[in-house]
């Protein structure tokens, strides 16, 4: 190549031949990526009974897997440690799975198989619901706002209820899915925020039941199993996904007291995790998946959430959510019922695509795993920048950015339907939350951490 | 004579199909009185209507599922043709349907694996309870460990079986996944006892008048067991295998509650998760179908017993 290149014998006319040739390589490249085959075409993802497994139902009921050549299997799983297990054993091949579920296996809170993602699947869309006893004990504390409880209610509400069971020496016990989860860090954030101690995780003792210096007793309970549990006085409230908190709205059984945007907007809540060596395996397969899932969630967001009537129908049916219609149109279509007749409309409940795209953020990377050392998931204090690596780690931007550039680039979606793409740093702009007014900046997870009066601090 | 013959008859037929006609009827109308009388947080409790009604929904929802496969295929036809003239050079692959298992499907993946676990129960279990019935011996040292063991439910073995199968089953074979191997291990290790136990007991039972023709004639050890111990104990053995297969059955459901195989037991457990107002009804339907199939294994168990046992006079219920 040198030889031909060298200085004596380039011309004008070589130069343009090289440019030509070159722009040639380049389309020949881009042609062969966008149509790479799939490695592996048959693939079987996992899914937990909530609304926000939408995007994998109707990226197979659209045809949007069968689009990209893939033959998709969905299987409902029985809890998030089944599902979690079966994708690091590689029985499943990817999953719906907690935020926080890659970033446990990147810090090595959660299991020895690096998992990560290239896609969130829903941000917000988690409630905490307290059973009617509570709620009756709460409500005289609670703020109005006219004849209706003022939003958002704090936890501090809890404290004649923790009194009056301290006296009948009953603990006060509250459900939640998934350790590195969550509706666990929600919860014990609520609590915290209203001065009630949650209890800490002490994995360097051996200590994993996270109630070190509780006042309220946390422990899991599957989705759908919460309102039973609850109706059979095992817990007296929870923090779950939907289609559980109208669940027990619907059945006249509990009152949902708070939802996940009050705590911290736009935080995502359900990623697509896969094993990191299935990426490396099969690239292919993986980006035409993240496409699909992309088309999906866009689909999900589009004419003002239009089509939510369609995708409700959809996970109605018994094998995916398969809960009653009218539970789940509740809050998939932007309203939500507290107290029974107390319908409040949350449009940014359920988001998947509008203003967030489906990305995984470092920034929620980073809020997640400032909670996982608040509660001890992390044993030892951090720098900021280990946070940030960790982040890198388990939250893939590059994979979704693969698979963004592709749709655009075979005119399936515009540009003008991603944010820009080529200037995206994947870190979002500092935020106050609204329940306690802490600033959450994700290039200072440490003073973050330290401002919080309950937990573990940063440093 | 005519005349008693007839009633003879008549006596016959209220005795085999009156009875159970009468049995039936109070049943069912005992079952629709109390169910609506049950309020749940999912609707009144399911009578007997309501589970006839959800059977049709769950056939009705087969055959859409059939429609959906036809569907599929003709979308992958079409895919298939384009694909043919974009890139002539890439092999076009004929995919099967990924829908989700509809309610026969289940069934069927229930009996495979309930006679999996069976067939390897009975392959082990047979011949250790003649080893043990044929020497006391071994009935000793063996005798702790099976007592031990009997009384485990399947869902203490399970979660051992899913880590010891996630971690050796490494090579999946198609059409074997883990939880299958997992399901079938389960009901191996919980219907294993009752074959040993009935086999040894057949065995040890054996007339000693039989025994002392086989040492008359001198057969040797291979041949004194086929001809002699084997053929007098396959009655103990056939009530063994009966009690091991309604185990199997039941601890089967179990079993696929938990380990996520694709069967009834999973449908049940995802009918629960679904918690609306058809679930109970769904789960009932599942529930009855559960107990024709034990009853249908149990019978068709009996009928090998009468084709294999040599004492055909012998009454079996």
């Amino acid at each position: 190549m040198s030889a031909v290149f060298s200085k004596r014998q380039s011309s004008p006319t070589l130069a343009i031949l090289a440019a030509a040739l070159c722009v040639c390589a380049l389309l020949v490249s881009i042609q062969a990526t966008a149509s790479d085959m799939p490695e592996k075409w048959e693939l079987k993802f996992g899914f937990i009974k909530l609304t926000d497994m939408v995007p994998l139902a109707v990226a197979y009921e659209k045809g949007f897997f069968e689009d990209e050549d893939l033959t998709v299997t969905l299987e409902a799983q029985a809890n998030w440690k089944v599902l979690f297990d079966r994708v690091s054993s590689g029985e499943l091949d990817g999953a719906h799975m907690l935020a926080p579920m890659p970033l446990g296996t990147a810090t090595g809170a959660l299991g020895s198989t690096p998992i990560i993602t290239p896609f969130t699947m829903s941000y917000n869309g988690a409630a905490i619901t307290v059973s009617n006893e509570v709620w009756a004990q709460m409500r005289p504390g609670v703020a109005l706002d006219g004849d209706k409880p003022k939003h958002p209610v704090s936890a501090a509400t809890l404290k004649p209820v923790l009194e009056s069971y301290a006296k009948s020496g009953k603990n006060l016990n509250l459900g939640m899915t998934f350790p590195v989860g969550t509706h666990n860090y929600m919860l014990r954030y609520w609590l915290a925020a209203g001065g009630i101690n949650p209890g800490l995780y002490a994995p360097e003792k051996g200590d994993s039941s996270g109630t070190v210096g509780a006042q309220a007793f946390l422990s899991v309970v599957p989705p759908p199993q919460m309102v039973p549990t609850m109706e059979a006085g095992t817990t007296a409230g929870y923090c779950v996904g939907e289609p559980w908190n109208q669940q027990a709205v619907a059945k006249g059984l509990g009152v949902p007291v708070i939802t996940s945007e009050q705590i911290w907007a736009g935080g995502s809540d359900k990623v697509f995790g896969i094993r990191e060596d299935f990426y490396t395996k099969y690239p292919n397969t993986t980006i035409r998946t993240v496409k699909a899932l992309i088309r999906a969630s866009q689909w999900l967001d589009a004419n003002n959430n239009g089509n939510r009537p369609e995708a409700v129908k959809m996970i109605s049916r018994p094998i995916y959510v398969g809960a009653d219609e009218k539970v789940i149109a509740n809050s998939m279509t932007g309203t939500f019922e507290f107290e029974k007749g107390d319908r409040r409309a949350i449009p940014e409940f359920n988001t998947f695509f509008k203003e967030v795209y489906g990305i995984p953020y470092y920034s929620d990377a980073i809020w997640w795993m400032t909670q996982m050392r608040r509660w001890g998931h992390i044993a030892a204090p951090q720098s900021d920048n280990w946070y940030m690596g960790m982040a890198k780690k388990a939250y893939r931007p590059d994979v979704y950015l693969l698979a963004a550039k592709e749709l655009i680039a075979e005119g399936t979606m515009q540009a003008s339907d991603f944010p820009d793409l080529a200037q995206e740093d994947f870190v979002q702009a500092p935020q106050a939350s609204r329940l306690d007014g802490a600033v959450f900046d994700a290039l200072k997870p440490n003073q973050f951490i330290d401002g919080f009066a309950i937990g573990l601090k940063g440093e | 004579m005519k005349q008693t013959s007839f009633m003879l008859v008549a006596d016959r037929a209220i005795r085999n199909l009156g009875l159970p006609l009468i049995g039936i009827t109070v049943f069912l109308s005992v079952w629709q009185f109390t169910s609506g009388r049950i309020d749940t947080s999912l609707g009144k409790f399911p009578g007997p209507a309501m589970v006839w009604e959800q059977a049709g929904g769950l056939l009705q929802e087969f055959r859409d599922e059939k429609i959906r496969e036809v569907d599929f295929h003709a979308r992958q036809e079409k895919r298939n043709a384009k694909l043919k003239i974009q890139r002539p050079d890439t092999a076009i692959q004929m995919r099967s349907y990924s829908g989700a298992p509809t309610f026969p499907q289940q069934i069927a993946t229930s009996l495979k694996t309930v006679f999996t676990g069976f067939t390897l129960a009975a392959v082990i279990a047979i011949p250790l309870g003649i080893v043990i019935g044929l020497s006391s011996a071994v009935y000793k040292a063996i005798n702790p460990i099976i007592q031990l063991f009997k009384p485990v439910s399947p869902l203490a073995w399970l979660p051992l079986v899913t880590i010891v199968v996630s971690s050796v089953y490494i090579n999946v074979i198609d059409g074997m996944p883990k939880s299958y191997v997992t399901s079938a291990f389960v009901v191996m290790l919980c219907c294993l006892w009752p074959t040993v136990i009935n086999t040894a007991v057949g065995v040890t039972s054996v007339s000693s008048d039989w025994v002392n023709v086989s040492k008359v004639l001198r057969l040797n050890f291979f041949r004194h067991i086929r001809y002699i111990i084997f053929p007098a104990a396959v009655p103990m053995i056939f009530t063994g295998l009966r009690l091991s297969l309604s185990t199997a059955w039941m601890v089967l459901i179990a079993a696929e509650m938990l380990s996520q195989n694709p069967g009834l037991g999973k449908f049940v457990w995802d009918e629960f998760q679904n918690g609306n107002s058809n679930s109970l009804g769904r789960i009932m339907v599942a529930v009855l179908t559960i107990g024709l199939i034990g009853y249908a294994l149990d019978r068709g168990m009996l009928f090998l017993q009468q084709h294999f046992s040599w004492d055909k006079q012998a009454l079996l219920r």
